[in-house]
């Protein structure tokens, strides 16, 4: 054999190699989501199957149909948990996003005393790992009487949230060159029209990626909602999961079922986002 | 179209001085270039005439009118950036329209001036790309066009033409040229390469270290330097410099070698005076082959061993020995020549430059 042909082979080889290994990657990425899909479709029995029962042999909807059909009949709340959900992560997300911005382009564009200690300072809040702060904030909620209330839970997200925010959009601001604001402001705008025709569109990526972020910690997080949150005025989803854990047993095919409903709208949104995302995330590779 | 005035213009950031009070005068229509090494306050100084940098003392007049704390937007000026900052997101019809539409002109004037600036760049047929699929020169184009659509009092150029390639730059230096003929505006035209400056400009500005240290057309400061760093500074290849003592009449080299004291110096400079002696390639050649044929009255003949020799085709640049380091000087009609030949050079001194060692300035009386 020849060197080419070896060489054709060889490519041939690595490319299946890279296929297969590739699809393993994936499957160990995917099952979890798969495996709750599959869960929510099939009866307890089967769910705690061992050896696990890897082809599904009934598949109902019967799970959705119970989670909607009211309390008493096997229903939760979902409408009212969901419309929580959405309220809170949406206002909390608007809310990170905006100070986001201003604190972003805060960092990326003006010098000020302390600026790397103030920078420092917000990153080493990323450090506190949150469920630390549940009992404090607990109590500090409990005197102030926001416990069980929308404002708490927006109140903690976009605390959570904003750190994250104002670096990862400090980071696209640094992108765009400085000569681009100052040129819109030659061309005859304001400081402010400079940032909203100029650099905002062209930072949009980046801020798209934080917002997309910040919806989904908001959206997903349970350690302190469930502490925070008592009743169907303010319970969000992931805390919704838990009404279906009772004194001796879990249901675990309702459990899968609110799951598979939470991950619906983060899915959508991700999808509909996805094409900033990936130009948010990769616009710094390329010099344009 | 307006004059500029800059009246003891300074910029020091905390207390470190950046620009120390310097005076300007830009006549109405004139192309005033800025040059000096990196470093040396032109381009902080451009930036204030713009609005971009705040003052720290001085006054700055445009029109007549002082615009020290008037936005950018309120100084009727356009500015072309080095980076040429072309906005990314829109097209070059956008990009060239974009102050109009700021400014909230209707949309029959701005297609109106937008399509009169893409006629004198020849921008039509790239109207609807982005900056991202235009050249280096296309995207230099674009920049002067958004400069222009705006009609500015004074156009303001920060080193347009360091990013392009050396061919490209000549063109444009150029198309710049005849830009300035027929548009006839004031402009202040940032720079380090001194060639530019001087192929453009009506009056050089030279800086250094945030000082002025001469203003004056292209043929003064290339003829008449007012000082050492000027003439350093000014001409390719440089002027040959060397210190000297002045001694009974004549110039004493550290080497020990003498040259006879050009006549035009001799009333203004008295024995052991420190001396800078100053003399361009032009004025050194292989005797027969320089600009003057050698009837001139001060030319001072020296034979020297040549140490490198840089052929250019019409000319060759031939690097001789003299006080122990390399004399440039500029053969024209040139003969071949080896590294080691001996030479028979003249000097002609009557164009020589002589400096104080000691404050850099002229002697010229």
């Amino acid at each position: 054999m020849d060197q080419n042909s070896l060489h054709r082979v060889r490519n041939k080889a690595l490319g299946i190699a890279h296929g297969v290994g590739l699809f393993l990657a994936m499957l160990v990425i995917c099952l979890p989501g798969i495996w709750i899909v599959l869960s929510s479709l099939r009866p307890t029995v089967e769910i705690m199957a061992k050896p696990p029962v890897w082809i599904p042999q009934h598949l109902s909807l019967d799970a959705y149909v119970a989670m909607f059909s009211g309390v008493g009949k096997g229903g939760i709340p979902v409408l009212d948990y969901f419309r929580n959900s959405l309220i809170i992560s949406v206002t909390s997300t608007v809310i990170a996003i905006a100070i986001g911005m201003a604190g972003g382009y805060a960092f990326a564009r003006y010098r000020f005393r302390a600026k790397s200690a103030m920078f420092l300072g917000l990153m080493l809040t990323r450090t506190v790992p949150g469920i630390a702060l549940s009992l404090p904030l607990f109590f500090v909620f409990a005197r102030l009487g926001i416990i069980d209330t929308h404002f708490g839970l927006i109140l903690v997200y976009v605390a959570l949230n904003v750190p994250f925010t104002i670096w990862l959009i400090d980071g696209f601001f640094r992108q765009v060159p400085k000569d681009l604001a100052e040129a819109a402001q030659i061309d005859g705008c304001t400081r402010w029209q400079a940032f909203w025709q100029v650099e905002f569109p062209l930072a949009g990526p980046g801020i798209a990626s934080a917002g997309i972020f910040a919806f989904l910690t908001s959206w997903n997080e349970f350690a302190l909602a469930s502490q925070l949150t008592r009743s169907i005025n303010s319970k969000t989803l992931p805390v919704g999961l838990l009404d279906y854990t009772a004194e001796f047993t879990i249901d675990w095919r309702g459990m899968c079922a609110l799951a598979v409903v939470m991950i619906i709208p983060a899915l959508t949104l991700t999808f509909i986002v996805q094409k900033h995302l990936v130009g948010g995330l990769t616009s710094g590779a390329v010099k344009g | 179209m307006a004059t500029v005035s800059l009246k003891k213009l300074t910029k020091s950031y905390g207390p470190v001085a950046v620009v120390h009070g310097i005076d300007l005068e830009v006549a109405d229509r004139e192309f005033i270039a800025l040059v000096g090494p990196s470093g040396c306050g032109k381009s902080t100084t451009l930036r204030m005439i713009a609005g971009l940098e705040d003052i720290s003392d001085g006054v700055i007049e445009i029109g007549g009118r002082m615009v020290n704390d008037l936005p950018p937007r309120s100084r009727n000026i356009s500015m072309v950036f080095q980076s040429y900052a072309l906005y990314p997101h829109m097209t070059v019809r956008e990009n060239l329209g974009f102050s109009l539409k700021i400014a909230g002109a209707a949309k029959e004037e701005m297609d109106r001036r937008v399509a009169e600036a893409s006629g004198i760049l020849g921008l039509d047929q790239l109207l609807d790309r982005r900056p991202s699929q235009l050249s280096g020169g296309q995207r230099q184009r674009v920049a002067m066009g958004r400069a222009i659509v705006r009609d500015p009092d004074v156009f303001l150029f920060d080193e347009p033409l360091s990013n392009l390639d050396a061919k490209l730059r000549t063109q444009m230096r150029t198309e710049i040229k005849k830009l300035h003929a027929k548009v006839k505006s004031t402009v202040i035209y940032v720079t380090h390469d001194q060639v530019e400056a001087m192929t453009l400009a009506d009056r050089i500005v030279i800086m250094r270290d945030g000082f002025i240290e001469q203003v004056g057309t292209p043929d003064e400061v290339f003829r008449r330097p007012q000082t050492r760093f000027v003439a350093g500074f000014i001409g390719s290849p440089p002027m040959n410099l060397h210190e000297a003592a002045v001694d009974d009449g004549q110039l004493l080299f550290a080497s020990g070698e003498r040259l006879p004291l050009p006549s035009q110096f001799k009333a203004n400079v008295e024995t052991g005076d420190k001396v800078v002696f100053g003399l361009r390639p032009d004025d050194i050649y292989p005797t027969g082959h320089g600009i003057s044929s050698g009837e001139d009255v001060d030319v001072h003949q020296l034979e020297l061993p040549v140490t490198v020799t840089e052929p250019l085709g019409n000319e060759t640049l031939v690097f001789a020995e003299f006080n122990g380091s390399d004399w440039v000087s500029r053969m024209l009609n040139p003969k071949p020549l080896k590294p080691g030949d001996r030479v028979k050079m003249s000097l002609d001194l009557s164009q020589a430059h002589l400096f104080s060692a000691d404050t850099g300035k002229t002697l010229r009386g």
